[in-house]
């Protein structure tokens, strides 16, 4: 049996794996506040790719929350893996790799125009969790004209490799066996077949499953000179659009989409202050805009960057050991020298571990993405991430210095042009944003006559307005 | 009204003079696009890069070969800086790399072959091709190609532009652009309808901005490819042939610009067996300019 097996899926049919788990973010003197990450996606399937050359190893995740006995996994692959080549991963590590790479919001206070002063301040979001479960085997397939190429148990789940003279067949044996194909997949498993492909099919096995609610990621290891990750089963259902995150991570540089448009999503961006108390809308608000203004057929990158170091960091950085939990081949012994502790916000020494990882986000169905998606490992280390920032006025007389008055009126074009940019990433209207922040004490009217210090603007508001209502 | 049109005439005129001229405009259209609407595009600072790259390998060799021919040289006799222009272009928009001296290396490359490697007062290489080759296969992860950075409304510009510049132009090499799009894209079209694919996904790879540069501006230079319009059909379908086979055996990456390379020398073999009258950018080149550099 050959070792190496093509592109494996993610995607596909039916999701995986709910999750959990708190990244910790402790604080440095930054400016971290909160993240946005996959959680605000229901269903996403989240897939982390080492590759090193043609070898290549995939973890694939997805927040599958319905009991685990309806829990299936189909992906084409294109050789027989052994045993050895399939694990399943701790949840936890994907969900460290997902709030280390998520798109952040950081914060700076204005510091006192007559008397420089400046504060910075930490915060950070916690994370939630869920799962889901169950399978068992089967035989009777030689009439249908499928072949069980191997048969593995692997921590809960029972995994089949599968290969098939045609569709129908294949499809009839998978129905019959618990496998929900979605109707129309018919055409898309035959193109696979046609072209060589098995199928790596997995299930829950009740009796090996602790009744967790959470399931783990399915890992394999192969080894393809096509760098793909086939997602056409996953738009068989058209219901509506799929959710996919891609975390690639490679000794060179950053990963894009070498079949579609690659795009950074907008960063580095003044947002009104208001975005602190709805970070998870605005992000997802604006993820949504910037995919209708692609057309939707763009690949979103969130995160590029070396995996030493962080700034600010929405998470530590991932530790050796998770990293070779991942698969990440080329650490040297694979010795766990502890988590990195002390959040290393500074560029890395040469002797460190030398990862590059670069976070993808996609929402796509077969009209906008016909095509499996194929990547390309380029040599760009240029860090990138998805940063939007909040600044902090500061508050008090602003005539009791010649520069505070000139302030104050940079506030108010500055505010403006923090609505502005709100409106143009998220599709918003402009005025709704200028109402809300006129309202919340962000205008002109509020910086004229303001004589008493206030740090905190939303004085502002009714007293009962966060009475029962909680943060949102 | 008289006055508007004569004048128009006289740029159309003026532009049409040199087949280039219409490749140039078109190109630096793209260029502007890829700038404009792409998070990994060219950008002005690798074009200045590339050209000056491709500027000083034209210089070297034009006044070293003016040297060789007389002893009292007109040394910037048959200097082209329109194909140095061209190569530039071509390099930025389809190059990609980790440093500014690549897209220089590139062009340097592309335009020093095309005085280095000749046969029978014809290069052989287009300068833009070989010289991204020669990065890819030397640099390894350092130089690639990204074919899908386009979207839509570029790319249907990007043809129409390409498309435009080629026919109002006097080199008149549609035909090579025709016999190798058609090919090339028949065979993806056969290859998914055996599949059972739908035809969204053919179109959908072809529609990638390296694949028009290449098709409209690239195998389309008649100063590399065969001068008879049959071998040249021929030369084209084979080009498109090996491309197509990059993309559905071995993963070849950067498939359509390896496979021209690949094929290049095929050229001047097929101009052996089936001559035919050379091309010159200008009709009127004056006679002592024999070699024409460009």
């Amino acid at each position: 049996m050959s070792r190496s097996l093509k592109s494996l899926a993610a995607a596909l049919v039916l999701p995986l794996l709910g999750t959990a788990l708190a990244a910790p973010a402790s604080a440095f003197c930054g400016f971290y506040v909160a993240k946005a990450d996959t959680k605000l996606f229901n269903d996403a399937s989240k897939v982390a790719i080492v590759r090193d050359g043609p070898r290549t190893v995939v973890t694939m995740a997805s927040d599958y929350r319905g009991t685990p006995k309806e829990f299936a996994m189909v992906v084409p692959v294109t050789e027989v893996p052994e045993r050895e080549q399939i694990n399943v991963a701790n949840p936890a590590v994907i969900e460290h790799l997902d709030a280390y790479t998520s798109p952040r919001l950081v914060e700076y206070y204005d510091e006192n125009p007559c008397d420089r002063r400046m504060y910075e301040r930490m915060m950070s979001a916690p994370v939630s969790a869920s799962g889901g479960f169950a399978n068992d085997a089967a035989t009777e397939a030689k009439s249908l004209g499928v072949t069980i190429e191997a048969e593995y148990e692997v921590g809960e789940y029972d995994i089949l490799i599968l290969s098939a003279k045609e569709s129908n067949g294949l499809i009839k044996w998978l129905t019959g066996n618990g496998y929900k194909i979605p109707k129309g997949a018919d055409a898309t498993v035959n193109a696979y077949l046609k072209r060589g492909m098995k199928f790596f099919v997995a299930k829950v096995n009740l009796e090996r499953h602790d009744g967790s609610a959470m399931l783990r990621p399915i890992q394999i290891a192969y080894e393809d000179e096509d760098f793909m990750l086939p997602i056409r089963l996953g738009t068989v259902n058209a219901e509506s659009k799929q959710e996919l995150f891609i975390f690639a991570l490679t000794r060179t540089g950053r990963v894009e989409t070498k079949n579609y448009r690659t795009v950074k999503l907008p960063s580095d961006m003044d947002v009104p202050i208001f975005i602190k108390d709805e970070f998870g809308d605005f992000y997802r608000d604006m993820f949504r805009h910037q995919v209708k203004k692609e057309g939707g057929k763009a690949v979103f990158m969130e995160y590029a960057w070396d995996m030493n170091w962080c700034d600010p960091c929405a998470a530590d950085p991932l530790t050796p050991s998770e990293l070779k939990e991942l698969g990440v081949m080329w650490m040297a012994g694979g010795q766990d020298t502890g988590p990195m502790r002390g959040r290393p916000v500074m560029p890395p020494q040469p002797e460190a571990a030398d990862v590059f990882v670069t976070r993808l986000h996609l929402s796509y169905d077969a009209q906008s993405f016909p095509e499996d998606l194929e990547f390309i490992v380029t040599g760009d280390r240029e860090n990138y991430q998805g940063r939007y920032v909040l600044r902090h006025p500061w508050r008090g007389n602003y005539k009791q210095c010649e520069e505070a008055g000139d302030y104050a009126n940079e506030l108010v074009k500055r505010w403006d042009q923090e609505a502005v940019t709100l409106a143009r990433l998220t599709g918003r209207d402009v005025n709704a944003i200028r109402g809300k922040m006129r309202m919340l004490g962000y205008s002109a009217e509020s910086v004229r006559g303001v004589k008493k210090k206030t740090e905190k603007p939303e004085a502002t508001q009714p007293w009962w307005k966060n009475l029962w209502s909680g943060d949102r | 009204m008289n006055a508007s049109l004569a004048s128009a005439r006289s740029v159309f005129a003026l532009i049409n003079a040199d087949a280039r001229h219409w490749q140039i405009i078109a190109l630096a259209g793209l260029f502007l696009t890829s700038w404009m609407t792409s998070s990994f595009g060219a950008t002005p600072l690798t074009f200045t890069a590339a050209f000056l790259g491709a500027i000083t390998a034209q210089f070297l060799g034009t006044t070293l070969l003016n040297a060789f021919k007389s002893p009292r040289p007109d040394w910037l006799d048959g200097f082209e800086w329109k194909s140095a222009l061209i190569t530039t272009f071509g390099t930025t928009i389809l190059l990609r790399a980790t440093d500014l001296w690549i897209w220089f290396a590139a062009a340097f490359v592309g335009i020093s072959l095309k005085f280095l490697i000749r046969w029978r007062g014809k290069h052989i290489f287009n300068p833009a091709n070989i010289g991204i080759v020669v990065m890819l296969i030397w640099l390894g992860k350092s130089a690639w190609v990204s074919p899908g950075q386009w979207g839509q409304a570029p790319l249907v510009a990007g043809w129409a532009l390409g498309l435009a510049a080629l026919t109002l132009s006097s080199a008149k090499r549609l035909d090579i652009a025709f016999a190798f799009i058609g090919t090339f894209g028949g065979i993806l079209i056969l290859r998914a309808l055996w599949l059972g694919d739908p035809m969204a996904i053919p179109l959908h790879q072809l529609s990638t901005g390296s694949l028009l540069i290449f098709t409209m501006f690239m195998i389309t230079d008649p100063r590399s490819t065969p001068d008879r319009r049959a071998t040249r059909i021929f030369f084209a379908m084979c080009v498109a042939t090996l491309a197509a086979w990059y993309i559905i055996g071995p993963n070849q990456r950067a498939a359509p610009l390896m496979a021209l390379a690949l094929l290049s020398p095929l050229s001047p073999v097929l101009d052996f067996l089936f001559p035919a009258k050379r091309f010159q950018w200008r009709e009127t080149t004056s006679p002592k300019s024999q070699f024409s550099p460009a």
